[in-house]
């Protein structure tokens, strides 16, 4: 019992960041219907700058553990975000009537790229998070301990997840970004600049995924210039597993995904870790393509 | 254009053939790593280039073939050559078992699941599966191969067994491209939906096309581990495939003269720029995007059939 909920927690909190990169996928999917291959490696500059930007600054020495990493988390967004305005300017936008596959190797060149810079810039080995950056307060869950941290990047993924459905809900922003994804055509006779609205889902996806960076960063203490890959490939079959396109689809993928994974990790076979989220990506595809949330993809696949 | 065409490549060829003689063993080498890419680019160019179907796992398909000339050799004494037929076959079979169910996926779903399956296997490999491939260290002490008694050792040696089997391939699959099967290919690759009005059997011809482009990777692994002796599933990573990926693509998807080109640019020219080493991937990455936005077809994309109406049914 004890280690199935240490498990469970483990699982939801990396099913949190697995999320919240699937977002990224999803609404970059739902818009452009693209996958953004470089998306994963967008993830790895958000788990750098946010190690450059907490060793350099010292913020959260200044005010405290939880104020500045929150303000750090802000920064990276914000970088990150604009990283992916710029990415879609030059990869993706000269390829938007181009044969769909075209844009999907520019993507893959992209990935390489941002890989390779990362490489070039930082070098090659791992790095490792500071420890200790927030007080280590013990809690304990139904008499079971569990890491504060833990807690905290599953609360913190869930109030993002939490806004950003909101924003697409509810605002006029967002109905345009629904509407974009809808039809194109349509929402632009409507009055929508979608060139606007893809610019700013390639804001706000990478945003989420460079912070999604960042806490992997904290969580696991160590990073490393080719982990965007196997974290995006893993996200992106989060959000098949959620139905692509389909925003509460992704939240609920990528969490689905984590828990999966790390009772598949625990109870299954440890070296079969990485295989476990691919085979889910096979069946999924084989068997319901739209996924568990997307009924309403009409295309064929 | 029929005649010079095939007496320009034949004259490259003939002089290709006779670059040992005027390079040092390095170079040589570096020749034997791209004709063995060429080869597998030129199995690749049948999934993607002709049937146009979007498949990153290549490197499966060679891990296959190399595993099962190198479990082959080392465990039951098979003579290295021998099991050249039988890789082929075993990533034909592994093929037709993984493709039957994801063939009709479309495009970049086709794309993730050929990522997911490489992935798999590669794990797999290193997990040391039924507990014959090695796990992360691989197999070592592969025989290398003998031909009427003469033992292929020195990379001179190495450099006319790939060469030749790169020509056998390129007449080969030459002769697909223009075939029954080739056209049938081009067609479905183009339109699916018309393809099939068509009466081709859309999913079988994909199918084929699979298996055979696995086939012959698997084939290639085999001179893969032969020219290694050693082979670790760290040597079959996704990268792998998406170099050969590269090839196809730069090169010029569906022209065999394109994909040779490619694995000359993509595999040759970082040897030449080696200062650059760690840069060269950065260069990659740059090169697909702008080829994207600039030149999709590749550098040398397939020159459209021609039929003229005098010669009825003639090909160019």
């Amino acid at each position: 019992m004890e280690q199935f909920f240490q498990q469970l927690t483990n699982g939801l909190a990396v099913g949190g960041i697995y999320a919240l990169i699937a977002l990224g996928y999803t609404m970059v999917y739902g818009v452009l219907k693209l996958i953004n291959f470089a998306h994963g490696d967008l993830f790895t500059i958000g788990a750098y700058l946010g190690l450059t930007l907490l060793t350099s600054l010292a913020l959260t020495d200044h005010v405290g553990g939880f104020l500045g990493i929150g303000l750090l988390a802000l920064m990276v967004m914000g970088l990150v975000g604009v990283i992916g305005i710029l990415l879609e300017r030059i990869a993706y936008r000269p390829l938007r009537e181009s044969p769909r596959l075209s844009a999907v190797v520019s993507a893959l060149g992209a990935s390489i790229f941002f890989q390779n810079a990362v490489m070039l810039v930082y070098g090659a080995k791992f790095y490792v998070y500071p420890q200790n950056l927030l007080p280590n307060i013990p809690v304990s869950v139904l008499g079971m301990p569990i890491p504060l941290m833990r807690i905290l990047i599953l609360v913190a993924s869930v109030v993002m997840m939490i806004c950003l459905y909101l924003f697409v809900q509810k605002t006029r922003i967002g109905t345009a970004i629904r509407a974009a994804a809808i039809d194109q055509g349509a929402a632009r006779l409507m009055g929508i600049d979608v060139n606007r609205v893809i610019m700013i889902v390639f804001c706000i996806g990478p945003a989420l995924g460079g912070v999604a960076g960042m806490m992997v960063g904290i969580y696991y203490g160590q990073i490393n210039f080719t982990m965007g890959w196997i974290y995006g490939l893993k996200a992106f079959t989060a959000a098949i597993l959620g139905g692509i396109g389909n925003i509460p689809g992704a939240m609920v993928g990528g969490l689905l995904l984590g828990v999966i994974e790390a009772l598949g990790a625990a109870y299954i076979s440890m070296a079969w870790k990485d295989a476990i989220a691919f085979v889910v990506l096979i069946l999924i595809l084989i068997v319901r393509p739209t996924g568990l949330l997307g009924e309403r993809v009409a295309e064929k696949i | 254009m029929k005649v010079p065409g095939h007496l320009l490549a034949g004259a490259l060829f003939a002089l290709l053939l006779c670059a040992p003689l005027a390079l040092d063993r390095y170079w040589v080498d570096v020749l034997n790593s791209i004709g063995l890419y060429a080869i597998l680019g030129l199995s690749l160019n049948i999934i993607l280039g002709y049937a146009g179907m979007f498949h990153m796992g290549h490197a499966a398909f060679y891990a296959i073939g190399a595993y099962t000339t190198a479990i082959l050799n080392t465990s039951y004494g098979v003579p290295v050559l021998w099991t050249l037929p039988l890789s082929g076959l075993a990533a034909a079979l592994f093929a037709l078992a993984v493709a039957r169910p994801i063939i009709h996926l479309r495009g970049d779903y086709l794309l993730i699941v050929t990522i997911g399956m490489v992935e798999i296997v590669r794990i797999a490999l290193i997990n040391d599966v039924f507990g014959i491939t090695g796990g992360a260290n691989g197999i070592f002490g592969i025989d290398r191969p003998q031909l009427f008694g003469f033992k292929i050792r020195q990379p001179q040696h190495f450099f006319y067994l790939i060469w030749l089997f790169a020509g056998l391939t390129i007449l080969l699959f030459s002769l697909l491209e223009n075939s029954r099967f080739g056209r049938a290919l081009n067609y479905l690759r183009e339109d699916e939906v018309a393809a099939e009005g068509s009466g081709i059997n859309t999913a079988a011809y994909k199918l084929a096309a699979f298996v055979l482009g696995a086939g012959w990777a698997g084939m290639a692994g085999t001179i893969f581990a032969a020219k290694m002796t050693i082979i670790s599933p760290e040597s079959f990573s996704f990268w792998e495939s998406v170099v050969l990926f590269m090839i196809v693509i730069l090169g010029g998807a569906g022209n065999i003269a394109g994909v040779i080109l490619g694995a000359f640019l993509v595999v040759g020219l970082p040897e030449i720029f080696r200062d650059f080493a760690s840069a060269r991937m950065l260069f990659y990455g740059l090169a697909m995007m702008f080829m994207m936005i600039y030149r999709t077809q590749g550098i040398l994309p397939p020159r459209p059939r021609v039929y003229r109406l005098d010669r009825a049914g003639g090909a160019q």
